[in-house]
């Protein structure tokens, strides 16, 4: 019964997505108020139905209904209740019923705290939006019913979920990236919006803004918190894989990023707003795609979702029109949006529009990687493979002028700045940045690694020279003009040169090895001692297998840590759950590999210097991020402006 | 009308990588072609299962047949077993490479699911198979009388690959 | 072409990670640098996004060993590889050789920074001729 009710939750869904793109766009066009002003209304309720169709399936779940056939599949008796949770979207059917519910809430917000937008403005979003959904919930209807029922396997234990899936971290890691994904729906609806309009509102940018940092703020979590789960739960001491789905991540975060700071630029300068539309409308769209590659079989990953092309067609079809779609409105009308005034070569603008290019080639260049095999494979070339080497070898140089970029914009003025004055203020910070890192690396390591040092650089200029701004603005303007988003900025560039720190220095200096251990054995690692103390058979809720303890030990300071060796009685599938001992500088991480005989086991030892700051920078971005957008300038609702502006009307 | 052909471009590098996703869609990413098409099967010499002969290139050669790279760990194999049966009923040779699995779980997989297999060879360490380029069970190399490897099928054998890959090149291979 | 070679260059400055393979004991530095080395260019097969220095797959476990076994043997780079690109072609290596057919690979992110900053004279430094 409940996943029947689910079901024709989901066609109700429909059905108010269906009023919510018709109704208020008629309304529109013959000026019916009334029907403009419904669309909240369709929209809330559209989040209703689709809100009860979420917990009728999380209900299925927890009742253990295996004659639904996606809970049999993704689920067991033996599952604790807390997995079942995050069992409801472990497989696609149920992850796209989660997409589609993380929609309905960024269109409820929409509603909700869109106070200072225009109203017939915010009614031209929530229509783009409900066209998103119908497309998605014809997807999940027509494709992908999760409430499908099977009365063939109904003595079963269930084929329980995933081991892999079985973790806290996965608790927060799809939602928190869903939000991210599908939140850039929300400024994307703001630029189909603007186009479909025709005139330039020039509020639009700081409508579109405090959308863009949400959104953004929670894909940077949301990929922080899958490189640390990742880290933890996979036991090979990687963080990062470029793995197809971790790039169709990463994409939109990059171009969110440029969109974040095209953003700036349209709000302060009324400028750069083909850009800015080009970048919203390109952050969704690699949503959409990187939702295409995960579920569609076309690429190889250990992410990828049970493999179906009839899905992979539906969702190029949507993607053809969405995004096609998109694309064709902004070639032809994005011109008439605004005059064009070219900014001088020395300024922020410049500075940003420069930031752009790089993020924007970056992700182009994560994007070729990605869908390589794919081209070569189509024209019939032959199977070929794009990993991380070629990866690592195209990304990085890229970086490096953007990171230098990051600490010279911040300095300079709108409009125009003095080449020499800004020299002569950053220089002596620039030669502090290298000396710094020189010293430290020559005196505390017995190799100095030449990329680390480079890292190391590009951080410490990072951070030096945006100490040196708030010095400087707090000399100048005083000291309690900072606004929040001043803040925000400082703590989100502050967190890229920690991450930078992290990844410079654990990939340089770290050490793994591969040991034969048994019972009382020791090994020694980067001069700590690790010590095979004991190992007990372990009985968890799903699993049986084995539990070691290892003595870390290195000056008189011990350490006990538990890695285990996990077989899930489902699936009879092994896992490996290591253990680390971690502090604010270093990680000590013991792996168990396979038992080598009787009493021993191969045991991997990674010592990993520097590896939290990899993702304390992640979570110093998303605060910086929250913060910027708290900043009091949003929260000032405004009546729309009469615009006697020359970036007027352009027909 | 320059500045029309730049906000094009979005729009054709858009349209360019549809076409290429939707071509990918057809193909299967996982599936490796095999490098040893066309070469002669690499020298070995194996035990064989249950007997005291030796399982070698020889044994394999001489006439049109299939060498099926399959365990008792496999469960794709026992999927593959039934159809790979009826074949051998029809008078298909069909030999055997174990793949690196115990000869007493190998010996009781085929009590129970049947032996279509003319002779199976033990490759208890993977090493023949890695000079086949064999990455995983179960696959099925077709052989012709020379020994030569005319085609590779990764995964489960069924009667669509079986129609679809196998019968035109066999016969092609017996009318020459 | 040079690009590569600086880059190569970088990353063999940088290739003091320490990868001690007690599993795996070699008579010298280099040809633990070697083993190190090869392993994290080449795939596995079975977890196609892993190398074979991380992957747990028996397949992998095997190749780790014939890997190990030709080094010992003092085989040079290009022949371990020439061995296994025999076999398994050349999706067992992870990064793409520098064939005709991967040189947009290769040199496309050079063509799209190239594009970028060619965008961005256009838009700034163009201004100053139109003074």
């Amino acid at each position: 019964m409940i996943a029947e009710l689910g079901l024709f939750s989901l066609l109700l869904a429909l059905f108010f997505a269906a009023l919510l793109v018709i109704i208020p766009t008629v309304g529109l066009y013959k000026k019916k108020d009334n029907w403009i002003s419904a669309a909240p209304f369709y929209a809330t309720g559209q989040f209703l139905f689709v809100a009860l169709a979420y917990l009728c399936l999380t209900f299925c779940f927890l009742q253990d209904d295996f004659t639904v056939l996606y809970v049999v599949s993704n689920s067991s008796l033996s599952l604790p209740w807390f997995y079942k949770l995050c069992a409801v979207w472990g497989g696609h059917e149920g992850s796209m019923l989660l997409w589609v519910a993380i929609l309905s809430v960024w269109m409820l917000a929409v509603c909700l705290f869109s106070a200072s937008v225009d109203r017939a403005f915010r009614t031209r979003v929530l229509v783009v939006l409900g066209a998103v959904s119908i497309g998605f919930l014809l997807f999940l209807l027509i494709t992908s019913n999760p409430f499908t029922r099977q009365f063939q396997n109904l003595n079963t234990q269930g084929r329980d979920l995933n081991p892999l899936l079985q973790d806290p971290g996965f608790l927060f890691h799809p939602p928190m990236l869903y939000m991210g994904y599908v939140g850039f729906s929300v400024p994307f609806a703001f630029a189909i919006a603007a186009l479909w309009l025709g005139k330039f509102e020039p509020a639009w940018a700081k409508w579109t803004r405090p959308w863009t940092l949400a959104a953004w703020c929670c894909l940077s979590l949301g990929i922080t918190l899958g490189s640390w789960w990742a880290y933890r739960e996979l036991g090979w001491g990687g963080w990062w894989f470029w793995d197809p789905v971790e790039n169709a991540s990463f994409m939109p975060w990059l171009v969110g990023t440029a969109l974040l700071h095209s953003l700036a630029v349209s709000e302060q300068r009324q400028q750069f707003m083909a850009w800015t539309l080009l970048l919203a409308i390109t952050a969704f769209s690699l949503s959409l795609i990187g939702t295409f590659l995960v579920r569609s079989g076309v690429l190889t990953s250990v992410h990828a979702f049970a493999v179906d092309p009839q899905r992979g067609l539906f969702i190029l079809c949507f993607l053809l029109v969405v995004i096609g779609g998109s694309l064709l409105l902004f070639a032809l009308r994005a011109h008439t949006l605004q005059k064009v005034i070219n900014p001088a070569p020395f300024s922020r603008e410049s500075a940003l529009l420069l930031n752009n290019v790089f993020l924007a080639a970056a992700m182009l260049t994560v994007l070729m990687g990605t869908v390589y095999p794919l081209l070569i494979d189509g024209l019939g070339l032959g199977k070929l493979s794009v990993g991380t080497p070629y990866f690592n070898s195209v990304f990085v140089p890229l970086m490096i002028p953007l990171l230098l970029l990051m600490g010279l914009g911040i300095h300079l003025k709108w409009q125009q700045d003095n080449v020499k004055s800004i020299a002569k203020r950053l220089l002596p910070i620039f030669i502090f940045a290298v000396l710094c890192p020189l010293l430290v690396l020559v005196v505390l390591t017995d190799h100095l690694d030449l990329y680390c040092l480079l890292g190391l650089i590009l951080a410490l200029w990072i951070i030096f020279s945006t100490f040196r701004l708030v010095i400087l603005r707090g000399r100048q303007r005083g000291w309690n003009t900072f606004g929040r988003a001043f803040w925000g900025m400082i703590l989100a560039h502050c967190g890229v040169a920690s991450t930078v720190i992290g990844i410079a220095v654990s990939t340089a200096y770290g050490v793994q090895d591969d040991v034969r251990m048994s019972v009382g054995d020791k090994a020694t690692l980067a001069g700590y001692s690790v010590q095979f103390i004991s190992e007990t058979p372990i009985n968890g809720p799903n699993y049986h297998g084995a539990q070691a303890q290892f003595l870390i030990s290195k000056a008189g300071v011990e350490h006990r840590i538990y890695p285990e060796k996990r077989i899930y009685n489902v699936g009879q599938m092994a896992m490996t759950e290591s253990a680390i001992d971690a502090n604010f500088f270093r990680d000590i991480y013991v792996a168990l590999g396979e038992p080598l005989d009787e009493t021993s086991w191969s045991v991997r030892l990674y010592f990993k210097p520097f590896v939290r700051w990899i993702w304390g920078g992640g979570v110093l971005i998303f605060m910086g991020g929250l913060l910027a957008m708290l900043d009091r300038r949003y929260a000032k609702v405004q009546k729309p402006v009469c615009n006697v502006h020359a970036h007027e009307v352009q027909g | 009308m320059k500045k029309r052909v730049w906000r094009l471009l979005p729009l054709m590098v858009f349209t360019l990588l549809v076409i290429f996703l939707w071509r990918g869609l057809s193909l299967e990413p996982q599936h490796l072609p095999s490098t040893q098409i066309g070469h002669s099967l690499p020298e070995f010499q194996l035990p064989q299962l249950g007997t005291e002969h030796v399982f070698s290139t020889q044994t394999v050669t001489g006439k049109v047949a299939l060498l099926n790279v399959w365990a008792s760990w496999c469960e794709a194999c026992i999927e593959e077993q039934v159809f790979l049966m009826q074949l051998a009923q029809q008078g298909v040779l069909i030999y055997g490479l174990n793949y690196k699995d115990d000869t007493a779980d190998a010996t009781r997989w085929l009590k129970e699911w049947g032996n279509p297999y003319q002779a199976i060879g033990e490759d208890h360490r993977g090493k023949v198979a890695i000079d086949l380029g064999v990455y995983g069970a179960p696959e099925t190399f077709l052989l012709d009388s020379h020994g030569i490897i005319r085609y590779r099928h990764v995964g489960i054998l069924d009667a669509k690959s079986w129609q679809q890959e196998f019968l035109p090149r066999i016969r092609q291979l017996e009318t020459a | 072409m040079p690009v590569r070679f600086f880059l190569t260059l970088c990353l063999l400055f940088s290739s003091y990670h320490v990868f001690a393979n007690s599993m795996y004991p070699l008579a010298s530095a280099r040809q633990q640098s070697q083993f190190d080395h090869l392993l994290k260019e080449l795939r596995c097969l079975v977890c196609q996004n892993q190398d074979l220095a991380d992957s747990n797959a028996g397949l992998a476990k095997d190749l780790r060993d014939q890997v190990y076994l030709m080094v010992k043997d003092e085989k040079s780079d290009s022949e371990i590889i020439n061995y296994l690109t025999a076999r398994y072609g050349d999706f067992i290596l992870f990064n793409p050789p520098v064939k005709s057919i991967t040189l947009l690979l290769w040199y496309g992110p050079l063509l799209f920074l190239l594009l970028g900053l060619f965008i961005f004279w256009r838009t700034c430094l163009k201004r100053t001729v139109n003074e």
